[in-house]
């Protein structure tokens, strides 16, 4: 395949355009991340053909535009042509070799290999894994129904690296607490989801960019050449916290990738008696801070103080100012009054982090978390940032309130 | 008030003070209003842009959070596209058209005073819910990007509703002004004014007014449509309730894709008559221009899904809207091929407008050239959303339409003012025009080949070195504009040599046979071509 695109390019006459084609594959500037996947082999070499043509094209343009400049200046032609349009043959063969040339780059020099390219990323073919990605404001969860296997994956930078109180990691903004795991030498589908707004699922090194939208199934593979570790970010914005989620894929062999899905199942397995056991205050606390930096805190801030008009405080007696249609719902809950959060219910705050508030930005977090966490989240918000209920919330109650609702 | 100001007044027929400019339907007063809004809500797109690139100068928030910045590069699209470059061109258009094809004024004088006073309460709808979240209230203003993109703009604050009726005053003036120019241009030509005579300008503006009128509409449905949905229960871009995010994105890009083609064109119309005059030479290709106009007016409207390649078009899609899109290239080579035509063995001289035409042809050409990489549906995979998009449209918008507005502006001030400019001063502020634009925006491209998405608020330490650079081009760039408004200035206050009627020694056109400034009415009787 990519012999014959290499012979058509031959043909149309572009043998310099594979030259500095390849000056630019020996990484003499900044270009695309080393491909690891036949559709970034694919994009990257159009993306260097293109270059190439254009770069060529530009310099000739330029080139005559400089010889003009210098030949037809007043101090030199004082005397101007008088001509408005091609006359002779050999004038007319002038202005429409321009145009000839661009139809040929245009729709078989670059027409070609992109038709090519786009028939390469439409690959039907069979997937050996599936895997389904969910986007969700600013967060995004994997899944792997073969294996009954899932995760939230949420930026793990902190937050002081951000706001300039730590020094910054070499992989500031691009890491992740639980990475996407995939096999290497396999064909993987990936079907996205987003369960808000639209989302961009990037990689470079995969030369892949699907956008993410609510309501469809999007569906994008990859089959990766090496294992190593590749990221990328979301490639739509999507709200406040679209610079915050990241895309951390590790691929592994498959050797190594069945050990890591044993491990995951076990993880999870274990995460499941968890729920049934009781937890100590402590625990809950420890573990509901680790959960709120992740989950909560991009909106309702590490702080817990929100921000005004949008996200309400978790801190309760703060004043808190925003739309009537999102005080009101507060209040129905019992978690604002007289212009300040108050502590409301606490039947009503599991449900709230359970089931989100519809129409406004809270997501329902059943869907995400496990029931410790969750447990371990409210107990923490109902304990911390100055709050004092002394409630402590166990896995069992949350299990419980699942199993009411789906009743 | 005396005699004496009652007879001047009657002999220019207008009254003094604010009233003049509140009740003017001069196309004078109306260009030179759109042109003095147009450049103030510059300057105002101008901050906005300095401050995102000072958030954006080194990694972690500094400046602003997030949430404001998402905000700020929401309002800087919508004011640099629709409250700055628009009104300039129709600024422009107001000015000159009638002068150019020798008619008494536009063909509807008070449609023209309504539609430019519809565009002050669209850009104060803009920025007012900043003032109101000052007093706390709201939340801001709209922080979706200019693109407005369902459902996070039906999940966005109430300073999206304020964006949406901005958007329909904005749809609703520029519709009027556009059915303006058109008749204006179909019915008040001097006799001999025919069709193949008219200048290429007026021809430009003859295919924005109809693009304008053809695909505007689709915007204003959308944004109603999004209104609908955000306060009255429809569910037209709610996947929950039935409907669709992706229709959202055609309808806006169906508008949106031929927006660039409204933006440009207008400049690529005045480039020729610069270009012509400073080489003292005849248009080049006169028709092959015209029809060029006319072959991207009409592709234009059925390009729009480049846009969306990564949104899961099917495969069918993808390959006809890349070739549709790559047929562009031809009508802009030929334009491309007319402005050399138009200088090669010409008698040039490089004064200011001349220079900032040249500038708009090797930076134009450098964001066209690289919309030809973007047409690729497959490598777009990679340029999409990313900073490679960002480079390229600033090459296009304002090595292009700004360029162009900028040489327009040192070519025409002479004759609006009767004054010249300082040409030291022009030449000072073109060379740090286009010295900042490159450092700003160059990076841009290396940046989004690296891997920087848009739009992102805080981004990954290995972006730093570029970032610094872009910034700081920035603020080159931002500062170079000063120094055309203090030559704008020094010409209004009466500094600069006198300028003659025909200003240019190779200018051409009935506006040049006019004095320098024009009397306030010109051309009661029709001049014959």
């Amino acid at each position: 395949m990519r012999a014959k695109i290499r012979l058509q390019i031959v043909l149309a006459g572009t043998a310099m355009g594979a030259f500095v084609t390849n000056t630019v594959r020996a990484k003499a500037f900044y270009n695309f991340p080393t491909p690891v996947t036949p559709v970034a082999e694919d994009t990257l070499f159009i993306h260097d053909l293109f270059l190439a043509i254009i770069t060529v094209l530009f310099i000739i343009a330029l080139g005559v535009l400089l010889y003009s400049v210098v030949r037809h200046r007043r101090s030199r032609n004082p005397e101007p042509a008088t001509f408005t349009g091609p006359r002779t043959r050999r004038q007319w063969m002038w202005s429409a070799v321009p145009v000839l040339v661009m139809i040929v780059i245009d729709y078989i020099v670059l027409g070609i290999p992109s038709v090519e390219a786009i028939m390469t990323l439409s690959n039907k073919g069979h997937d050996r894994l599936v895997v389904v990605a969910t986007a969700s404001q600013w967060k995004w969860h994997y899944a792997y129904p073969r294996y009954g296997i899932g995760f939230n994956s949420v930026l793990s930078t902190p937050r002081d690296e951000i706001y300039g109180n730590a020094p910054k990691d070499k992989h500031f903004l691009l890491e992740v607490n639980h990475p996407l795991v995939l096999p290497t030498g396999e064909k993987v589908g990936i079907v996205l989801k987003s369960t808000d707004v639209i989302h961009g699922f990037w990689v470079p090194a995969f030369g892949i960019k699907q956008d993410v939208i609510p309501g469809y199934l999007r569906k994008t593979w990859v089959k990766i050449d090496r294992p190593g570790t590749y990221r990328g970010q979301c490639s739509e914005l999507c709200g406040v916290g679209h610079s915050f989620m990241p895309i951390v894929v590790v691929a592994k062999t498959p050797a190594a990738f069945h050990e890591w899905v044993v491990a995951e199942q076990a993880r999870e397995a274990g995460a499941r008696a968890a729920a049934t056991q009781t937890w100590s205050r402590q625990r809950l606390m420890t573990r509901g801070k680790v959960v709120f930096d992740r989950n909560c805190a991009v909106c309702h801030q590490a702080s817990g103080l929100g921000i005004p008009g949008t996200f309400p405080p978790i801190a309760t007696g703060h004043p808190f100012s925003a739309s009537k249609a999102l005080l009101d719902k507060l209040s129905a809950r019992g978690f604002y009054k007289d212009g300040r959060i108050v502590e409301g219910p606490l039947s009503n705050h599991i449900d709230i982090v359970l089931h989100g508030i519809p129409g406004t930005p809270m997501p329902a977090f059943g869907k995400q978390l496990n029931a410790s966490d969750i447990a371990s989240v409210i107990t923490y918000e109902r304990n911390a940032f100055g709050n004092r209920t002394g409630q402590v919330v166990q896995p069992s109650r949350i299990v419980a309130a699942r199993r009411a609702k789906a009743n | 008030m005396s005699t004496v100001d009652i007879d001047a007044m009657e002999e220019q027929h207008h009254p003094r003070g604010i009233t003049r400019w509140l009740y003017t339907t001069n196309h004078k007063d109306i260009g030179i209003l759109y042109i003095a809004f147009g450049f103030l809500m510059f300057i105002v797109g101008g901050i906005l842009a300095m401050l995102i690139r000072a958030e954006l100068m080194e990694p972690g928030m500094k400046v602003m959070g997030p949430e404001l910045y998402n905000q700020i590069i929401s309002v800087h699209g919508l004011v640099m596209v629709f409250a700055a470059l628009m009104p300039v061109s129709a600024g422009m258009v107001n000015y000159l058209i009638p002068m150019m094809i020798g008619a008494p004024d536009m063909a509807l004088p008070r449609l023209n005073n309504f539609s430019f006073w519809l565009l002050p309460p669209a850009a104060i709808l803009l920025v007012l819910p900043w003032l109101l979240e000052f007093f706390g209230i709201g939340n801001g203003t709209l922080d979706t990007g200019w693109t407005m993109y369902a459902p996070l703009s039906v999940q966005s604050g109430p300073g999206m509703d304020f964006a949406i009726f901005a958007v329909l005053l904005l749809f609703l003036s520029s519709t009027l002004a556009s059915i303006n120019i058109l008749v204006t241009v179909l019915n008040l030509r001097a006799p001999g004014m025919t069709w193949d005579k008219i200048p290429i300008f007026v021809w430009s503006w003859v295919n924005t007014a109809v693009l304008l009128i053809v695909v505007f509409p689709a915007l204003a449905g959308a944004a109603i449509m999004l209104l609908l949905d955000r306060h009255f229960g429809t569910h037209f871009f709610s996947a929950a309730g039935g409907g669709d995010p992706l229709l959202w994105v055609h309808m806006f890009w169906f508008f949106g894709h031929p927006e660039v083609y409204i933006l440009l064109l207008p400049t690529a119309g005045i480039l020729v008559h610069i270009l012509s005059t400073f080489a003292r030479k005849p248009v080049y290709g006169y028709k092959a221009q015209v029809y060029s106009f006319a072959a991207i007016t009409m592709i234009s409207v059925i390009v729009w899904a480049h846009h969306m390649y990564t949104s899961g078009l099917p495969t069918a899609a993808n390959i006809y809207f890349m070739f549709s899109t790559m047929a562009i290239s031809i009508p802009v080579g030929i334009l491309f091929i007319c402005w050399f035509g138009t200088i090669w063995k010409g008698s040039m001289t490089f004064e200011t407008p001349m220079l900032f035409a040249l500038g708009y042809i090797v930076l134009f050409g450098i964001g066209g050239l690289t919309g030809l990489i973007l047409s690729d549906a497959a490598a777009d995979q990679q340029y999409h959303g990313a900073y490679f998009v960002i480079a390229h449209f600033h090459y296009t918008l304002i090595g292009g339409p700004v360029m162009g507005v900028l040489a327009a502006s040192y070519y025409y001030l002479p004759k609006l003012t009767g004054r010249m400019y300082d040409e030291t001063l022009g030449k000072w502020h073109f060379w740090l025009t286009m010295i900042g634009f490159n450092v700003t925006f160059f990076p841009q491209f290396l940046l989004g080949i690296d891997g920087m998405p848009r739009r992102i608020a805080d981004y990954a330490v290995k972006f730093a070195p570029l970032n610094m650079a872009s910034s700081i081009g920035a603020f080159v760039l931002g500062a170079a504009q000063l120094i055309f408004l203090y030559n704008v200035y020094r010409t209004l206050v009466g500094a600069g040599k006198p300028a003659t009627g025909r200003v240019w020694d190779g200018a051409q056109g009935l506006e040049f046979t006019l004095p320098s400034p024009p009397p306030y009415h010109t051309f009661e009787v029709p001049p014959t071509v």
